[in-house]
């Protein structure tokens, strides 16, 4: 009987430290990336009309847990011109561990220095042996009447063959 | 586990001995209540480890960030308030529990020869305890935490010949910043709680080597620890556990002021109520003998109870160290005691406490729509909300009232007002009292100043008496048409439903034969200041603040008002704040609260 009672006080006493500390531990679980809607990443004059992309940042609203800091980078992306009024946007960074991805204009295609999976200019695996599962994530573009491009910037989750937004 | 890998484990690591020498300790006598007290502390050592060590992982030691993070902790993740308050309640109880532990162990005769070392470990552990309080107050970088702990800082530079460099080296430097959070955490969150963790290993050991000292007379048999006296320390624990869960919800957590600021006077700083006796006893000393009472008589006491084992070989030392640590007891209780009795009766400790909980509230709420990265405290000095009604009691409240204070709360001597007073300036209801020919000279108004015998008033004295009640609702249209310039929050509604009577009043304003522009300039009609145009909107406020003697104000005719702007006294922001706190414009949280940064707006 004392034994017993020993056991379930100490127990429940014991457990009330750790259980207390694992939600908040767990907190990270309920939160979500925020969606965001478009944001204006340049002009279509600034790219060059041959197709060659640009590296260029993408600035808007960053929430990192307590701060809330308008107007900084919160990622990069490649941008070509592929018509008059048409754009191709691409996250900069690889589909499949999230290296930063760079850019070779000699060979015109898109390299990642970490594991070597290389992309042709519209995005697609270049070499069928590139340890990437999947070409790299266009994003939803608009060129706008006054001609500036807007971007609605997404990341995906690394390393599977499907795009899954996070 | 079957016995055949029990035995692999055990011939392995011998861990059977191990659980045997823990659990069947002799206990002579039996088990009893009053051998509670150390397990009760080396349990609640143990939630302090978890929980601190799981409060570390979201918490940010900088002065941009220690609030910030503790914020965040405490209002947007998940069940952080309770961790918090888990973790600042059971500090509390430890201190407690470390207080009854050696009233037992002194009572009992437990510190004597052969056990004088182990009892040294204790009172080494009971100053690291204490080190752990002063050292986690200052971690939420709050006002309290950070005036309270400036205070114990600056004691240690009081300590002869290497005060100073002691205190350089705490604090990370000759100010309070960075360096001050990354060491105290360190000493926190490390330091302290390995070295305590030290001196456990070795008090549970000599614990061992000398057994229980049992109180005499024995009430029975010999037993083990395990269970009988296992079971009276868990419900010891249970108990005092729920005596901290209960505060923790009756304080929603732990306690979390404004952020800390070294530009704005905290008159609220206590220490934790533990310390307070100590607080209270340095009142007693003046400024040049404050070494005495903050260093000397404390070592003093310290000195006392290390020596008690020599004590207590004399005769009468047994009963000598009973009588001292009675002594001891009785006078913290009675200085502890004082102190609160003297914060209570003390207006300006009162008025400070409360000022401190509006702007911990206020922090909270502007915290909750994204903290921008030079910290809270920049909000805070940023907010018209907080700053206004200061700014206006340092800088306006020689002469002016806000509904009869200083804007803070704290009443002014009578004599004392010699202009308007201006809460609710602008607005229908002020002009009601302003326009109208007996009030406007009471103290409420002009009655203190020279412009009592000026022209405003001598109109209003001659015209207003003679108005038919017909003109008599023109002139008050008139007022509201003066006062929709303000252009009013509060008034917008009102300013929309009755724009048909402001025209009304507007042409009242504009009748240059009769009505205000008789005199006054307003919009195209150009004739004497002070001018009405836009009057008591924000621009025309900073304009009159800035500068009331102006040609478009005041001019020659301005009474004793110092031109703020010009004579640089006030900045054109901390003007802008008076503008918008009088004007009761300021961040409010939107409906059912912003829920926090991570929430998009």
């Amino acid at each position: 009987m004392t034994k017993a009672a020993a056991l379930v006080v100490g127990g429940l006493i014991t457990v009330v430290a750790p259980i207390a500390g694992l939600f908040t531990f767990l907190d990270p679980l309920r939160r979500k990336a925020e969606a965001r809607g478009l944001v204006r990443v340049a002009a279509m004059g600034s790219l060059p009309s041959n197709g060659e992309p640009r590296k260029l940042p993408v600035l808007d609203t960053l929430i990192d847990a307590w701060n809330r800091t308008e107007n900084v980078p919160i990622g990069s992306v490649y941008v070509q011109k592929t018509g008059k009024d048409t754009v191709r946007v691409l996250n900069a960074v690889c589909p499949h561990l999230g290296c930063s991805v760079g850019y070779n204009a000699a060979k015109h295609g898109y390299f990642c220095p970490c594991h070597k999976s290389s992309f042709s200019l519209d995005g697609k695996i270049l070499d069928p042996k590139s340890p990437s599962p999947r070409g790299m994530d266009e994003l939803e573009a608009e060129v706008k009447a006054d001609g500036e491009i807007w971007v609605k910037f997404q990341n995906f989750r690394k390393g599977s063959v499907d795009k899954i937004p996070v | 586990m079957p016995r055949e890998s029990t035995n692999w484990l055990d011939q392995r690591t011998g861990y059977k001995a191990l659980v045997h020498e823990a659990l069947f300790e002799n206990v002579p006598g039996g088990a009893r209540w009053r051998y509670v007290w150390g397990s009760t502390l080396v349990f609640f050592f143990s939630v302090q480890v978890i929980t601190g060590l799981f409060l570390w992982m979201a918490y940010s030691p900088s002065s941009q960030t220690a609030w910030e993070s503790v914020y965040f902790i405490q209002t947007q993740m998940w069940g952080g308030w309770f961790l918090r308050g888990l973790h600042h309640f059971v500090a509390q109880a430890m201190t407690i529990l470390l207080v009854l532990h050696l009233m037992q162990v002194v009572i009992d005769g437990a510190y004597k020869a052969p056990r004088e070392i182990n009892f040294w470990s204790g009172v080494i552990m009971l100053v690291l305890v204490l080190a752990l309080s002063l050292t986690g107050y200052l971690l939420p970088w709050d006002q309290e935490g950070f005036w309270a702990t400036a205070v114990s800082t600056n004691i240690i530079a009081l300590s002869p010949g290497v005060g100073s460099a002691a205190q350089a080296v705490v604090v990370g430097g000759t100010d309070y910043g960075h360096h001050t959070l990354t060491r105290f955490f360190a000493l926190h969150a490390g330091v302290i709680p390995g070295a305590i963790m030290l001196f456990i290993v070795v008090h549970i050991y000599l614990f061992r080597r000398h057994g229980v000292k049992p109180a005499e007379p024995k009430k029975g048999a010999d037993v083990g620890f395990w269970p009988d006296q296992v079971l009276r320390d868990a419900v010891a624990c249970l108990a005092v556990l729920l005596v901290v869960v209960f505060f923790i919800f009756r304080y929603h957590g732990a306690p979390l002021g404004a952020p800390a600021d070294p530009s704005e006077q905290y008159s609220a700083a206590r220490p934790e109520w533990y310390f307070l006796f100590l607080f209270q006893f340095l009142k007693y000393f003046p400024g040049s003998a404050e070494i005495v009472g903050a260093i000397v008589v404390p070592m003093l006491l310290m000195a006392v109870l290390v020596a008690m084992p020599y004590f207590g070989k004399w005769k009468l030392g047994h009963r000598f160290n009973l009588g001292f640590m009675a002594a001891m007891i009785a006078g913290a209780t009675l200085l502890t005691y004082l102190a609160i009795r003297a914060d209570e009766n003390d207006p300006e400790y009162n008025a400070s406490a409360a000022a401190a909980e509006v702007d911990a509230a206020r922090a909270v709420e502007l915290a909750n729509a994204g903290i921008p990265v030079t910290g809270a405290a920049a909000l805070m000095r940023e907010d018209a909300f907080t700053q206004g009604p200061r700014i206006f009691s340092k800088n306006c409240a020689a002469c002016h009232r806000y509904d009869g204070h200083d804007g803070l709360g704290a009443a002014l001597p009578k004599d004392s007002i010699s202009a308007s007073d201006l809460k609710g300036f602008g607005s229908r209801e002020w002009l009601g009292r302003f326009l109208n020919p007996d009030s406007i000279v009471t103290l409420r108004h002009w009655g203190g100043t020279a412009h009592k015998d000026g022209d405003m008033v001598s109109w209003l004295q001659e015209k207003v008496p003679e108005f038919t009640p017909e003109q008599k609702q023109i002139f008050e249209y008139a007022q509201w048409a003066l006062s929709a310039e303000a252009g009013l929050k509060s008034q917008t509604e009102m300013d929309v439903r009755d724009s048909a009577k402001i025209a009304i009043g507007l042409a009242f304003i504009q009748d240059t034969a009769k009505g205000c522009t008789s005199c006054h300039t307003f919009r195209e009609r150009k004739k004497d200041p002070p001018e009405l145009t836009g009057y008591g909107s924000r621009q025309w406020m900073i304009d009159f603040i800035s500068d009331p003697a102006h040609e478009r104000f005041f001019g020659d005719n301005n009474d004793r008002m110092p031109s703020f702007a010009k004579e640089k006294t006030l900045t054109l922001k901390e003007i802008g704040m008076i503008a918008d706190w009088l004007r009761g414009e300021w961040y409010v949280p939107p409906k059912g609260g912003a829920a926090g940064p991570d929430v998009k707006k």
